[in-house]
Parts: structure tokens; C-alpha cells; sequence
């Protein structure tokens, strides 16, 4: 890969990982002393993607606002890595009107027209609308394509093999994503499949499949190109699963008390282990124009004007509450 | 065995304090002690002893043959605890949170309901389906729903909603031994979770032992001769914190709570409106096609000469719950709405 290009993976990983940084740190600021899940700036359930940013860094560098994604519960890495308003994305984590979603809809629930991208709080449901997605693009005659995220748990629910099978069968262009973190909340994945990997379950339906085994960017980046390419001249579907790392509990106030993994943890943290390799290479520099810190210090700026946005934003009217139900005629 | 119904609730036998959540496991338990052919699987029902706390210390009890963790296939495990009910066993299911029913609901509504009537009667279908209801925490439209009105509209199933640790521990016995499929929904706002506001209610008094809660008997906790309040789940807590509060001023609430939607308790809904001449319903479902307006239409069918003032509701007006914490107070039915809604019919 061109320096430039492995830069932009970089920046787009830290980028994530201080914006889930920084929710973490507003999350459980004004739940103290106790935790309490309804209480604070920002209530409600929190799922962060710390560890995951190589899956999200690695498919959106192929696609532009023109492409759709479907994400998760888990939703922040893919919104940023696809470019999605950072303001009005935290606006809508806390809740304020100027939110995507005017504050109806929450962290599981970000929907982003500029961008082509929802996501959704019931486990495997944005498979089906990817497909739906797709196929506008396909009778447009267009050379879009359509991204679908779950996890590795959400992969033994219904609406995940009904999509694949109904992509296959249209030929649509649709790459699917499976990131695989070992864990569907407190299940673990050898509890909940005996399928080695969903790349296979893609061959069940005819359509490519490839795992990427190590949680490197560059190797999502690879195969997430090779599928998208695919997509985009028309030859049809394809899955990539990505063994990746939840680095934090399921949802923020997680104990994980269930994890007999935790101890390695830390050390598989794909962050560091992409710095040092674009150190060796020379790309990454402690000083110089672009440094370490210095793409650290626009991330921090960034994800900071972000928050500032979204605390700056009012809370909506309670007269409004009704609001939005039906669209005006 | 100690039998718990309006009249008998005061007199049980030796007691002490459980939330909830603890209250429920209680019950599975001493019924799992009681039947080899009770089990329970779900998501997370196992090592984590469910999200919401509804199955803590089952599998060190009673090991992971009984206690079954499952991969996130509702339609898979929800319809296999229908094939194991079917054969006699008497499964215990849990569904995390009743929004995700949507994928589930065929095999919810056209099997687990229907078996028994499509086989003349000749198959029983002996199982619990348990799941989290409710707002309140801003956990947005796909996570906070009751939806009790949903499940209750389609024949064929049991409904019941325990709003205090001592129902909830004697609707969960009644359940399991129902040769009925019985949807228990249990609100998270009364389950005394460390991590959720704790309502001060969702700790309370157990009978110890055997404690059935008769399914479709609904239980007068507040007697009063101004107005009856119809309720059930977390909103019997907002009810009675609002007739506390009304009882200075002079109106005094009778408060009802249901229990269980399927079977509705009619007679006592009757009884008391006929002694108040006054009925306001609190559901924190949806307010059209709900248990609001079957409760209002029930009586209005049998005496409508009951009512001294046209009944009133409070409810969630047909929206999504909200994210943002000022909405989805707006819409649910809070002490504030409820307080509002009584003085209005007592023309205050
Ligand atoms: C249909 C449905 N069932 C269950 C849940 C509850 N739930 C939320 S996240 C989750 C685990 C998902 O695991 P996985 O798909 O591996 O994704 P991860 O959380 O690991 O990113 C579960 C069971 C849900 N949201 N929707």
C-alpha cells in the first residue's frame, strides 16, 4: 500500500478510538458515584467499538457518501470511518435537536441521508434493508454498493441467511460484514455456532467468503477491496468476516465477569500494533510535519468540537414529543 | 402453601425483603427443585444470569443442562421451547426485551397461542416466555416498548406483568404449573437493579416457600372512594404515589392493579367503579387499540351507568418512545400526567 493510504487507515483508527474515548469519559463523568444506565448527559445503554476500528477503517476507505452502510448496535466506528456528520452524530448520542435524528433516535438508532447510513438496535435487522438498498442501486444503474455490518453472534439470526440468500439470487451489490469479537454479550462464539468461520456459510449461498484472521487494517482493507470491486461491476455479493477484539465490556457498566479472555486482551489492541508497524516502515514519525502527536491532536480537536457542539446544542421541546410520526403529505 | 389474592395478600407467613429480580429467580428455582421438566434457556440467562438479572445463579445451581445459554436465534429457541413444551416439559424462555418479538412473533403467535386450539384442545403447550418491558432510561424506540397490549390482542396466550418482588414471585409459580403458554413481562424499572433508578417499591417483602399469585386476579392495593385507577407493571408505583400525594388534598384514589392482562379481572374493575363512579386507565403502552380503551369498553358494555364522568386514560399517545430524555418523559405516563388526569375527573 502507498504510505499516503496506509496514513489515512491510521488516522481514520485514532480518530475512532479518541471519539469512543471521549464517550467513554462523558458516559460515566455524572453517573458517579453509582452507576446508573438513565441518569447523566448521555443515558441510555453505550456500546462502544474500541478495538474494532481496523473493520471500519478497512471497508470505508473504499466507499464514498454515494455507498450505503448498515450498521450495528455498535455503530460509531462505521459512522465515523464512512464520514458521517461528527457533530450531529454526538448531538444525537445526547440527545439535543441539532442530533441527526433530532434526538429521536439515540446511539443504537443514527440515520444519515447525506451518507447513506442507519444502523439498528435489533441484532442482524440491517442485513434485509442493505439488500433493498442494493437493489435501488442495481435498477438505478448505478455502480453503487451496499455495506451490511453484524457481529459474529448476530449471524445465527434468521434475517442474516435470508439476505444473503436473496443477494445471491439477485446478484446485488452488496458486501457483507461479519466482525467477529469472540463474544455475543456474555456468549461466547463456540457457544453459539459450530461454523469455524461465516466465510463458509457465504459458500452455503453461493457467494464469496473470506476471513481475515488477524485484525489488520491492511488485510480488511484488501479483501473489503477485492468485494467491493466485485460489487461495483456487477458480479454480485460477497462476505468478509473479520476476527477482530472487543477491548471493553458489551455496554458501558459491563463487568464482564463471564470473560475468560481478559488478560490478553490489552495486548492484541490493534492501535499500537498498526503504529509501530508504520513506524518500521517509515511512515510514521515523531517529528516532521505529520507526526504521531500531531494526528492525535487533530483527532482530540475534532472529537472535542464535536462534544462541545452537542452540549452547546438545546435538549428538544417536550411539546415536540409527537413530532415525526407520520411524514407531512 | 401460602395463596396470595386481594383479600389474603396481608396475611402471608414468614417474610422477608427481595428485589424483584430476586423474587423471580426464587421462583424458577423452587419450582426447578419441585420438576426435573423445568428448564430455562435464553440469551445470557447463564454465566452473565440474564441482562436484566432475571435468571442470577440459576446455572450454578443447576448446571448448564438446565440452564441454557443459546446463540441469538430467537425463532430457533423460542419454537424449540414450544416443541419441548409440546412433549410435556415446561420450559422457561426468555425473550431480553419484548421489542425484539418482531423476530420472533410467528413462532409466538401462530404456534406457541394456537397449538392448543388447533388440536381440539388435545395438546398443551406448558411454557413461560418472560421478557423485559418498559421506558424510562433513554433507551430509545427499539428498547424501551410494553407492547402487552400486542400480546394480549392475539388469542391464545396468558399475560401477566408483576409490579412488586412479592407478584412477582408468585405469578412466576403460577406460570410455570399453568398448562398455558403464559407471557411474563416484568417491567426494569421494578426489578431493583444497582444500575437502574430503583424505584422504592421494587424491594419488598417474599413470602418464603411455596407462594402462588392466581393468574387473572387483580389485586385492589389502595382502596379509595373518589376515583379507581386501573393500572399495572412500574406505572401501579406512579399510581400510588400520586393517590399518597391526592390523599392531602382531600381526593382519595382507589388504585387497581391488574396483574394480568390476559385474563382481564373484570368483576374487580366493575366493583370498583361501581363504588368510585369514576375510572382513569394507566398504561404505559401505546394508547390506541390497548388495554386503555378494552378496560374502558368492558365497562361501558356491562354498566355504563357506572360512570359518573367520562372515563379518562393515560398512556403513550401513539409514538415511538423517544430517545431524549424531555420527550420520552413527555410521553410517558408519569406521575405529573397522572395527577393531572384524576383531578380533572374529580373536577378539581
Ligand atoms: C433480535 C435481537 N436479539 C437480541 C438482542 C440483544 N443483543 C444486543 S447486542 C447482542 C449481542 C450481539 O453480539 P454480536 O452480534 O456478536 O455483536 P457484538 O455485540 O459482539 O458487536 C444481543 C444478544 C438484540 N438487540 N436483538
Amino acid at each position: 500500500m502507498e504510505p499516503d493510504d496506509r496514513l489515512a487507515l491510521y488516522r481514520t483508527m485514532v480518530l475512532i478510538r479518541t471519539y469512543e474515548e471521549s464517550i467513554l469519559r462523558e458516559y460515566h463523568a455524572d453517573k458517579k458515584p453509582a452507576f446508573d444506565i438513565g441518569a447523566g448527559l448521555i443515558p441510555g445503554e453505550m456500546h462502544l467499538a474500541a478495538g474494532q476500528e481496523p473493520v471500519a477503517a478497512g471497508v470505508c476507505a473504499h466507499l464514498t457518501a454515494d455507498d450505503a452502510v448498515t450498521a450495528t448496535h455498535r455503530p460509531h466506528h462505521f459512522a465515523i470511518a464512512h464520514g458521517v456528520d461528527l457533530e450531529r452524530m454526538t448531538a444525537e448520542i445526547f440527545g439535543r435537536v441539532d442530533g441527526l435524528g433530532r434526538g429521536r433516535g439515540g446511539h443504537m438508532h443514527l440515520f444519515d441521508p447525506a451518507t447513506h447510513f442507519s444502523c439498528s438496535g435489533i441484532i442482524a435487522e440491517g442485513y434485509p434493508p442493505a439488500v433493498g438498498q442494493a437493489l435501488a442501486f442495481q435498477r438505478r444503474g448505478t455502480d453503487r454498493v451496499a455495506v451490511a455490518v453484524t457481529g459474529e453472534g448476530a449471524a445465527n439470526q434468521g434475517a442474516f441467511h435470508e439476505a444473503l440468500n436473496l443477494a445471491a439470487l439477485w446478484k446485488l451489490p452488496v458486501v457483507f460484514v461479519v466482525e467477529d469479537n469472540d463474544w455475543g454479550i456474555s456468549v461466547p462464539r463456540s457457544a453459539s455456532t459450530c461454523v469455524t468461520s461465516n466465510a463458509l456459510r457465504a459458500g452455503g449461498y453461493g457467494i464469496p467468503g473470506e476471513r481475515v484472521e488477524d485484525n489488520s487494517v491492511e488485510a480488511v482493507h484488501a479483501a473489503a477491496g477485492t468485494a467491493i470491486k466485485r460489487a461495483r461491476a456487477g458480479e454480485g455479493p460477497s462476505l468478509i468476516e473479520v476476527h477482530t477484539l472487543r477491548l471493553w465490556g458489551h455496554f458501558e457498566g459491563d463487568a464482564q465477569g463471564y470473560r475468560s479472555d481478559l488478560e490478553g486482551v490489552p495486548g492484541r489492541d490493534p492501535l499500537p500494533t498498526y503504529e509501530k508497524q508504520l513506524r518500521a516502515a517509515g511512515v510514521l514519525h515523531d517529528s516532521g510535519d505529520i507526526t504521531v502527536a500531531s494526528i492525535a491532536a487533530q483527532a482530540r480537536d475534532r472529537v472535542e468540537a464535536a462534544i462541545e457542539f452537542a452540549k452547546r446544542s438545546p435538549e428538544p421541546d417536550p411539546a415536540t414529543a409527537l413530532d415525526h410520526v407520520f411524514a407531512r403529505a | 402453601m401460602t395463596l396470595t389474592d386481594a383479600s389474603a395478600s396481608s396475611s402471608a407467613p414468614a417474610q422477608r425483603k427481595l428485589s424483584t429480580a430476586k423474587a423471580m429467580v426464587e421462583a424458577i428455582a423452587q419450582e426447578m427443585e419441585r420438576d426435573e421438566d423445568v428448564f430455562v434457556l435464553g440469551e445470557d440467562v447463564g454465566a452473565y444470569g440474564g441482562i436484566f438479572s432475571s435468571t442470577t445463579g440459576l446455572l450454578e445451581k443447576f448446571g448448564p443442562r438446565r440452564v441454557l445459554d443459546t446463540p441469538i436465534s430467537e425463532t430457533a429457541f423460542i419454537g424449540a421451547a414450544i416443541g419441548a413444551a409440546v412433549e410435556g416439559m415446561r420450559p422457561v424462555v426468555e425473550l431480553m426485551f419484548v421489542d425484539f418479538f418482531g423476530v420472533c412473533m410467528d413462532q409466538i403467535y401462530n404456534h406457541m397461542a394456537k397449538i392448543h386450539f388447533e388440536s381440539g384442545g388435545n395438546v398443551t403447550v406448558p411454557m413461560v416466555l418472560t421478557a423485559a418491558v418498559g421506558g424510562g432510561y433513554s433507551d430509545g424506540a427499539q428498547h424501551s416498548q410494553c407492547l402487552w397490549g400486542t400480546f394480549a390482542h392475539l388469542p391464545g396466550m396468558k399475560v401477566v406483568a408483576p409490579s412488586n418482588p412479592a407478584d412477582a414471585k408468585g405469578l412466576m409459580t403460577a406460570a410455570i404449573r399453568d398448562d398455558n403458554p403464559v407471557v411474563y413481562l416484568f417491567h426494569k424499572g421494578v426489578m431493583g437493579l444497582p444500575w437502574m433508578a430503583k424505584n422504592r417499591r421494587s424491594v419488598g417483602p417474599v413470602p418464603e416457600g411455596e407462594h402462588l399469585v392466581p393468574i387473572g386476579k387483580a389485586n385492589v392495593v389502595r382502596p379509595g372512594s373518589d376515583v379507581t385507577v386501573v393500572t399495572l407493571s412500574l406505572s401501579v408505583h406512579h399510581a400510588l404515589d400520586v393517590a399518597e400525594e391526592l390523599a392531602q388534598q382531600g381526593v382519595d384514589c382507589e388504585v387497581v392493579d391488574l396483574r394480568s392482562v390476559v385474563p382481564l379481572d373484570t368483576e374487580t374493575i366493575l366493583e370498583s367503579v361501581g363504588r368510585t363512579g369514576r375510572l382513569l386507565v394507566v398504561d404505559e403502552d401505546y394508547l390506541s387499540f390497548g388495554v386503555s380503551g378494552e378496560i374502558i369498553a368492558r365497562v361501558a358494555e356491562r354498566d355504563p351507568g357506572l360512570l359518573r364522568a367520562p372515563a379518562a386514560r393515560v398512556a403513550v399517545p401513539d409514538v415511538p418512545i423517544p430517545y431524549a430524555r424531555p420527550l420520552e418523559y413527555a410521553v410517558l405516563p408519569t406521575p405529573d400526567r397522572i395527577r393531572r388526569a384524576v383531578l380533572g375527573l374529580v373536577g378539581a
